[in-house]
């Protein structure tokens, strides 16, 4: 009888994540304003390809996450994005073009739409401060008070005002940031690209710093695309993400769904050790997100069903303005039908550590895979 | 002649050549400067990852800087007679001297200015890129203006080894120190005299050198 109630609702659950599925689709695809759109691009240098057909929608006011370990192509598809790179074939469309479309002089023109940042800062040592962020103002002929202005106005924004006559050299790691960034809005862009921008920097820096970006995208609308090794750094400021693999897209979503997730991909990534053999009875991983925690989720449920049982694992963490994490319990196995029906009646996301099959409570908006 | 004194030496003999030292040296340093300036420009954006790759023209204009350099400097002064008769119509002389000189630093030159160009942090290049940069602009608003310290020290460098080449000069007709050292001096086995252009040599290195390092100090 138990048996049937855990196929019944096995199958329901199928049923149920199909459909998610399919208007997780419907939906993306009619989204808000695609800024990038990226579609089947491959690049391939001699005989090895670097890209493997790459597909991303990145939306006006995103912050994007490209993640990976290095060599898995994440630098150079976003060098694909302004043109520093160039590729084999697909597509990447950028502010409604067609990146490999554009002439000499018309990506010249293209890249004032997108700033960059580089991990080692990228300053002209001998010019000051000012000149620094000034230069690409230069380049195109701004005249001189208007540069000033714009000028002061960026200093003013990144905080470091009172360096303006100062070298770089100077300068710490994080103001040497600060004055990159301040010359990568110098255009008015539309786009900031961060390559690394904070794998050079202590922790404290690297949170000021994603702080400050945080700050643009909200204040001045920029949609930022964030390359980066260090998991913190998504987490801390990124809304959506994709983990890179030998050039491939291995998982991408909202920073939520690819931490409720928890996919193979991820824990290669993070480089998680296997987990912990749960083989006496049935273990569940269940999800928490800061408001179920409030309501005390596992004592609740350990009353209201009259059981007991163990917690092997768990984690909490801090994503954006979020906490989340999930706990991991091990139960009879008699028990299992009643915890499940018990976690789908509160609507709370859980996990199967056996089948690895996902269910999915109230986060209906989630994508699963099975 | 022998029974000069260490002042009338220095007056009749080694002034005037001294200035004749100095026209050679100033003249052929900047134009061997200008053509190196632009050799280098040239090797810099057509190398593989440069502004604008070609590899033709690299490697010739490569090869060519490769052979002139491979050339003693006398042989070359004699193998490019023609040329130079050609060109400013004598092959003695101050005007004779100038034209081996430039063609023999050019690629000095150009060789140390490729060289401190290419020590330019790369991603220096990539930023300047990305806000839209010309190329123009990359090579003279970013590669110059970081370059410039390394190259000034570089051309200090190729200004001294100009000067040992004005004196081989003076070997074959061109006046100017070297010829006073090799005719009045070893040649009139007049000791005096040899030794006071070395010495003078000695100096006029050691002024190079100095505004060199101040220079390169002053701008980094």
């Amino acid at each position: 009888m138990s048996n049937n109630i855990y196929y019944y609702s096995l199958i329901m659950q199928i049923i149920k994540i199909k459909l998610v599925k399919i208007s997780y689709k419907l939906w993306t695809g009619k989204g808000s304003e695609s800024l990038i759109i990226v579609k089947d691009l491959k690049k391939r240098y001699n005989d090895f390809a670097v890209l493997h057909g790459i597909n991303l929608n990145i939306s006006k006011g995103d912050i994007y996450g490209l993640v990976g370990r290095s060599g898995a192509g994440k630098s150079t598809l976003l060098r694909c994005i302004n043109g520093l790179e160039s590729y084999d074939e697909g597509k990447l469309i950028v502010n409604g073009m067609e990146m490999s479309s554009y002439n000499r002089e018309g990506l010249r023109e293209a890249r004032k739409e997108i700033g960059m940042i580089f991990q080692n800062f990228s300053l002209l040592e001998r010019k000051t401060v000012y000149d620094n962020v000034a230069l690409p103002m230069v380049c195109w002929k701004y005249p001189n008070s208007e540069i000033d202005k714009r000028v002061n106005e960026l200093l003013e924004l990144v905080g470091i005002l009172d360096k303006r006559n100062k070298r770089p050299r100077n300068l710490s790691g994080g103001q040497k940031q600060r004055v990159a960034i301040a010359r990568a809005l110098a255009l008015n862009p539309k786009i900031l690209l961060c390559d690394e921008a904070t794998s050079a920097l202590d922790p404290k820096t690297t949170k000021s710093i994603l702080a400050l970006l945080r700050e643009i995208n909200e204040k001045l609308g920029i949609t930022i695309i964030i390359v980066t090794h260090q998991i913190e750094v998504v987490k801390q400021i990124c809304n959506k993400a994709c983990i890179l693999e030998n050039g491939k897209i291995v998982e991408e979503g909202s920073v939520e769904e690819i931490f409720f997730r928890q996919s193979p991909a991820m824990k290669r990534f993070l480089g998680e050790e296997e987990e912990i053999n749960y083989s006496i009875g049935k273990s569940i991983q269940i999800f928490i997100s800061e408001d179920l925690n409030n309501n005390a989720i596992f004592t609740q449920m350990a009353l209201d069903l009259n059981i007991t049982f163990s917690i092997v694992g768990g984690r909490m963490e801090r994503y954006g303005n979020k906490n989340l994490g999930f706990f991991v319990i091990s139960l009879k196995d008699d028990q299992y039908p009643r915890v499940i029906k018990y976690l789908d009646s509160k609507s709370i996301v859980w996990r199967d550590m056996m089948t690895n099959i996902d269910f999915i409570g109230k986060k209906g908006e989630l994508k699963c895979e099975i | 002649m022998r029974d000069m004194n260490l002042i009338e030496i220095l007056y009749k003999l080694i002034l005037p050549a001294l200035f004749d030292t100095m026209k050679m040296l100033l003249i052929s340093t900047i134009l061997s400067l200008i053509f190196g300036c632009i050799v280098a420009i040239v090797l810099i954006a057509t190398e593989e990852n440069g502004l604008r790759p070609n590899s033709c023209v690299h490697k010739v204009l490569d090869v060519i800087v490769n052979i002139i350099r491979s050339f003693p400097f006398i042989i070359l002064i004699v193998a490019i007679i023609p040329f130079t008769r050609f060109f400013v119509g004598t092959s003695i002389g101050i005007k004779g001297a100038i034209v081996p000189l430039t063609i023999a630093s050019t690629p000095f030159m150009a060789r140390v200015i490729e060289g401190s160009l290419k020590e330019v942090d790369k991603s220096l290049i990539e930023a300047a890129k990305s806000f839209g940069a010309s190329d123009m602009q990359i090579i003279f608003k970013v590669m110059f203006i970081e370059a410039i310290p390394s190259i000034i020290s570089g051309i200090c460098l190729g200004i001294v080894s100009l000067l040992g080449a004005t004196a081989m000069a003076g070997a074959v007709g061109a006046g100017g120190l070297g010829a006073v050292a090799i005719t009045y001096g070893h040649q009139s086995f007049n000791d005096k005299v040899m030794y006071s252009v070395v010495v003078v040599l000695i100096i006029l290195v050691q002024c190079i050198q100095v505004m060199g390092n101040f220079l390169y100090n002053k701008l980094k």
